[in-house]
């Protein structure tokens, strides 16, 4: 019993809020977890990443590459630099965007086409959503992160379905957690 | 294991701040700096603890070995290489001891995430002759520093506490305890101990080396240094995130785990190396633990086989010690291959340094660089910074470049910091420069707040640490005091006005200083008047001058090659239309 997941994406799409509500409910839910990110310049603009590793007991903050059941990713460029820690059968959660990085906006390299497909090769598991199409639709986008949370939360058994928006109302400041509770059934129904 | 409220799920710098707190602290001061820099933040939410962000490393020292002779239990932290700037007060605290407990925090950067090198400051303690504790997770992060108090005060020494990155930014679960009440402790004059004249520091000394000898002791007996028999085939030594690691790939092997490890407990390490086969030293960097192992006369693997360079993790391990795994290493997945363009950190959209590149860019300068926001400056597309030493060295690095090149760099040369390291260390280099007598250009860039390591208040700000409100220092004046004649304030979102500005300020025949001043984009408090920018991309002739400004927003379109904008990212701050040539960028004249 026990998961390891990786949550990626670009500085400023809120994964920490998403890692650290992640952490929590598996808390919540009675194992022992662990949490690993990098913060400073990662933060403008940059990439970033979450270990998150709940199970019966946990050593080490990081997940080792081959190990990692469950990719969440945020952008799809993203989806694609951290594939290599998925384990073989591995399952990827993505939201359907991209974020041009400076060297492709700027015209020096080139952003990857159909990373989708090639995503599908990866891992025979993938499930691609309109995450930010969703949270723009709830009327703010910076909801984005409790929508993927509630696409992940679908997957992972060992937590029961009720601690989720337990650990939303006990962790976001409440004029948002009405937004958030909807962003999260949005996900749950959208994975 | 059912959540209660005595667990809670810590970073290992809320950790450290916890254990502050329980350990009765009730003074902490810092400069910020990643990896350390939320310790200070989380010590500031406990009202008992008064945390005060201090304007550099050593003032935050000196100040907090003022408070711990002055009875209050102290903290105070800093990242690596704030040690360096904090090492005078730091060695000599050492010889005078403690009056209350003090805690010293060193949050080391293995990997340099956030770094310019990633000195091993394990060595400080050995220098220093303080104790330190090496916690491997929150949990051991709390209970160390209340240990470091009690060692502290047992024994009159400050102890070093040594985070990494790993443990710092990793997070645990971490039971939680009571503050304990700390007994009174007056400031009692006593020259002998707290002023360290020759005579005094030489007496001092003798007593430090006794000190270490009975802190060895402690070593070998301390709870934290442990040994946990398994198979006894193999035998791992280890400490603070490498244990972690470790115990991924040997979890069947026997451990001595050290905590303490300054002074190391030697006897510990004999019995347990006695004990087994084959022995491992795993530690990130440098081979600190495995010297102490070798001079014992004992055979181990250490840095013969794991990297000094870098981080470790599990598989670094794995793969260096393969033969010893009694597992082979997890199977991959196989990746297409793909060409992944890199992502790194930009200046945010709406940033007030960027305005400041394109023009020092323009004007082909000559730049001396900092540590800061603006470093980015160094990255494509703005390419105009040209060094970046430590704190505040960018102005005396162009006071020495001037004294090598004289007449070949003047008129070219400029030297670009952020106003928190003007005051961190940058003005001792300003006045060392009129005194001198250099004539570069100094930029301060003053976006009122720390900006790099998450918008920490600083003297520039009107805010303390604790968010009460706080004299302003005046830059202008503190630039005339030091001699600068000629002293420009201009609104980085003003390009022509930087631009004659600095043609003025490189035609003197004086040091001048231009203060570039505009509140951080993504200080909550900063409302701009939003004048919307638009494209009119019939317009755009792909003159590419645009891109020049390295914004987020600022796109090239994969398809005409032509500049686009991303609505979602543009913060309507106009720079992009100032320099468009064609008129195709523009901003709207009213506010929106």
């Amino acid at each position: 019993m026990g998961k390891n997941i990786l949550l990626c994406g670009v500085g400023g799409q809120g994964t920490l809020l998403a890692s650290n509500l992640l952490a929590e409910c598996a808390m919540e839910a009675g194992f022992d977890v662990k949490k690993s990110e990098i913060h400073g310049m990662a933060q403008r603009g940059g990439s970033v990443v979450s270990h998150v590793r709940f199970g019966e007991r946990i050593c080490s903050p990081i997940i080792r590459k081959g190990e990692c059941d469950i990719l969440l990713a945020f952008e799809e460029l993203e989806a694609l630099r951290w594939t290599e820690y998925l384990k073989p059968g591995g399952l990827v959660l993505s939201n359907a965007q991209n974020i041009l990085p400076m060297s492709v906006s700027a015209g020096n390299a080139r952003y990857p086409q159909n990373i989708t497909e090639t995503l599908a090769r990866i891992s025979a598991e993938v499930t691609s959503v309109d995450a930010i199409g969703k949270a723009r639709e709830l009327g703010n986008q910076k909801c984005l992160n409790v929508v993927l949370l509630g696409v992940l939360a679908r997957r992972i058994d060992e937590i029961k379905p009720e601690i989720w928006p337990e650990m939303i109302r006990k962790m976001v400041p409440q004029r948002l957690q009405e937004l958030n509770l909807k962003a999260f059934k949005t996900g749950w129904e959208l994975a | 294991m059912k959540q209660s409220s005595n667990r809670a799920f810590l970073s290992g710098n809320a950790a450290v701040a916890r254990g502050a707190w329980e350990a009765g602290v009730r003074f902490a001061a810092a400069y910020p700096g990643t990896p350390s820099t939320e310790i200070l933040e989380y010590c500031g939410t406990y009202s008992e603890i008064d945390a005060q962000w201090a304007v550099n490393e050593k003032t935050a020292m000196e100040t907090v070995i003022g408070a711990c002779y002055g009875g209050a239990r102290s903290l105070c932290a800093q990242k690596h290489v704030g040690l360096n700037v904090a090492a005078d007060p730091f060695f000599t605290v050492g010889y005078t001891g403690v009056n209350a407990g003090l805690v010293i925090v060193s949050a080391d950067d293995p990997g340099m995430h956030s770094s310019q090198n990633e000195q091993d400051n394990r060595y400080y303690a050995m220098m220093a002759k303080i104790p330190m504790f090496e916690p491997a997770n929150s949990q051991e992060a709390k209970d160390m520093t209340r240990a470091a108090i009690k060692l502290s005060e047992e024994y009159d020494t400050p102890v070093l506490l040594r985070m990494t990155t790993r443990t710092s930014h990793s997070e645990g679960i971490v039971s939680l305890g009571e503050r304990e009440t700390a007994p009174e402790r007056e400031f009692v004059r006593d020259m002998a101990k707290y002023c360290v004249l020759p005579n005094n520091a030489r007496r001092l000394h003798v007593k430090v080396e006794e000190r270490l000898k009975k802190v060895a002791e402690f070593a070998g007996n301390c709870e934290f240094n442990r040994i946990e028999t398994g198979d006894t085939r193999i035998g791992i030594i280890s400490s603070g995130i490498s244990y972690s690691h470790a115990r991924e790939v040997f979890p069947k092997a026997s451990y001595l785990k050290l905590g303490l490890t300054f002074p190391m407990p030697t006897e510990l390490i004999k019995k347990f190396a006695e004990t087994v086969e084959t022995l491992i030293v795993i530690e990130e960097n440098e081979p600190f633990i495995e010297t102490a192992v070798r001079v014992l006369g004992i055979k181990c693997i250490g840095k013969d086989r794991l990297p000094v360079c870098g981080e470790l993790n599990p598989d670094i391990i794995h793969e260096a010690l393969k033969d010893l795994v009694d597992k082979p290493m997890p199977q991959l997945t196989k990746i297409p291959d793909v060409e992944i363009p890199v992502r790194p950190p930009v200046l945010c959209p709406g940033c007030p340094h960027r305005g400041i590149f394109f023009i020092l860019r323009k004007l082909d300068c000559t730049v001396t660089g900092d540590i800061g926001c603006y470093s980015l400056g160094a990255f494509p597309p703005h390419n105009a910074i040209h060094t970046i030493v430590c704190m505040g060295a960018s102005i005396t690095n162009s006071l020495g470049i001037e004294k090598a090149m004289k007449e070949k760099i003047h008129g070219k040369l400029v030297a670009v910091l952020g106003e928190s390291t003007f005051m961190h260390s940058g003005i001792s280099g300003l006045i060392d420069t009129v005194y001198n007598k250099g004539r570069h250009v100094t930029i301060i860039l003053d976006n009122s707040i720390t900006a790099m390591t998450g918008h920490q208040e600083n003297p520039a700000s009107g805010r303390t640490l604790k968010g009460e409100p706080a004299k302003v220092l005046d830059f202008e004046a503190i630039c005339h005091a030091c001699g600068v004649t000629n002293v420009h304030t201009v609104d980085p979102f003003d390009l022509k006005a930087v631009e004659s500005t600095l043609k003025t300020a490189l035609a003197d025949s004086e040091p001048s200083v231009i203060i570039a001043r505009r509140p951080c984009f993504l200080l909550k408090s900063y409302k701009p008047k939003v004048q919307l920018v638009s494209i009119n991309r019939d317009k755009c002739v792909k003159c590419g001058i645009c891109w020049k400004l390295g914004c987020p927003a600022i796109e090239v379109n994969q398809q005409d090659g032509k500049t686009q904008i991303n609505t979602a990212l543009c913060v309507h701050c106009g720079l992009c239309a100032a320099v468009c040539r064609p008129g195709a960028i523009t901003q709207a004249k009213e506010e929106a």
